[in-house]
């Protein structure tokens, strides 16, 4: 079996119950199976999730770096847009 | 009298694990590609984990300052009882898969049996290896699907490694005189029982991935009794080298 024949996987793990899938890494396999088998070798053997999300790289859309300054800069100068802009008043608790 | 009946009861349970973990290692680093290397050496290292328990209990059993070491790394081949297809080479991926296939369906069975046994070690081993064995299985199983559904060229080589393992299969299923003592105390498992279950998982299995179980035209055993195939003493030339060579050499 030729490595370069075998399609890629990328490999999502959920930490814990509740908890939201994160990127891990990702496997080469031929099928499904084969694609969770490899991710759960690779990047489970100390007990890291409780559930694993496999989805093959080609059907993985992308932003290229061209986008980059149409799709990200525009954000830059809206500091509003984060939280931390706005004064917590002090009688606001548990925020 | 009892107690050395389960010694070598846990003993040859010791071997089986033993064995398939130093085969398994072989394949380290040789894979037929990287996450498939990675896959193998974790079987391996759970059967280890496991020799490691059972050789444990086995040597507690036999007393008289006798360590899991020394029963791992000072006996001779003739003194290892565990079941010949457990030995048999890795040969090409195939026959490993095979052989791997055949020992996981029948021992997600016996530790299903075993997790009953009225011995609360033995009991606490199964259940911890069935997990394990369970992933195993589905792991093999699939790769017997993959390869005898597969192209024409691994079609062949799967069909060629069950033609040449299956005469091994046979002895899984043997009962000596330990085996049905300990089936009369509760404590072991009565390994005829399983059979019908075995064949049922292996026709299953062998009928997707379009291949033909063969008939049972040769039967070879004597694993229990010591007596092995040629290769099990280059396994164990291999593994004993560090501790025959340096004895009680520690790191």
């Amino acid at each position: 079996m030729s490595e370069k024949k075998i399609p890629i996987w990328e490999v999502f793990i959920q930490p814990k119950t509740g908890a939201s899938f994160q990127h891990a890494g990702n496997v080469h396999a031929t099928d499904e199976e084969m694609a969770l088998q490899n991710a759960r070798e690779l990047y489970t053997r100390r007990q890291e999730g409780t559930c694993i999300w496999v989805v093959k790289t080609e059907h993985i859309v992308s932003s290229s770096p061209e986008d980059q300054s149409s799709f990200f800069d525009p954000a830059d100068d809206k500091v509003y847009r984060y939280p931390t802009f706005f004064k917590v008043s002090k009688k606001a608790k548990g925020l | 009298m009892i107690k050395d009946l389960l010694y070598k009861y846990v003993l040859a349970l010791g071997d089986d694990a033993l064995i398939l973990g130093q085969r398994l290692s072989q394949w380290a680093y040789k894979g037929p590609f990287l996450e498939e290397d990675i896959a193998l050496s974790n079987i391996s290292l759970d059967m280890f984990g496991r020799a490691n328990l059972l050789l444990e209990y086995a040597a507690t059993l036999k007393g008289n300052g006798v360590t899991a070491d020394n029963l791992a790394f000072k006996r001779n081949e003739r003194q290892f009882t565990n079941h010949i297809l457990f030995e048999r080479p890795n040969g090409n991926f195939a026959d490993t898969m095979v052989r791997q296939f055949f020992l996981d369906t029948f021992y997600k069975l016996f530790l299903q049996k075993l997790t009953e046994s009225k011995d609360e070690q033995l009991s606490a081993i199964a259940q911890k290896s069935i997990k394990e064995t369970t992933y195993h299985l589905r792991h093999s199983s699939k790769w017997i699907i993959r390869l005898g559904d597969g192209t024409a060229e691994s079609h062949a080589k799967v069909q060629s490694a069950i033609d040449s393992l299956w005469m091994f299969t046979n002895e899984l299923f043997e009962m000596n005189d330990v085996d049905n003592e300990m089936v009369r105390q509760k404590i072991g498992v009565n390994c005829l029982s399983i059979k019908s279950e075995w064949d049922k998982i292996i026709d299953e299995v062998l009928a997707e991935a379009t291949l033909k179980r063969p008939e049972d035209i040769q039967i070879i055993t004597g694993g229990r009794e010591g007596i092995h195939t040629e290769h099990l003493g280059h396994l164990l030339s291999d593994m004993q080298y560090l501790q025959r060579a340096y004895p009680d050499a520690k790191w």
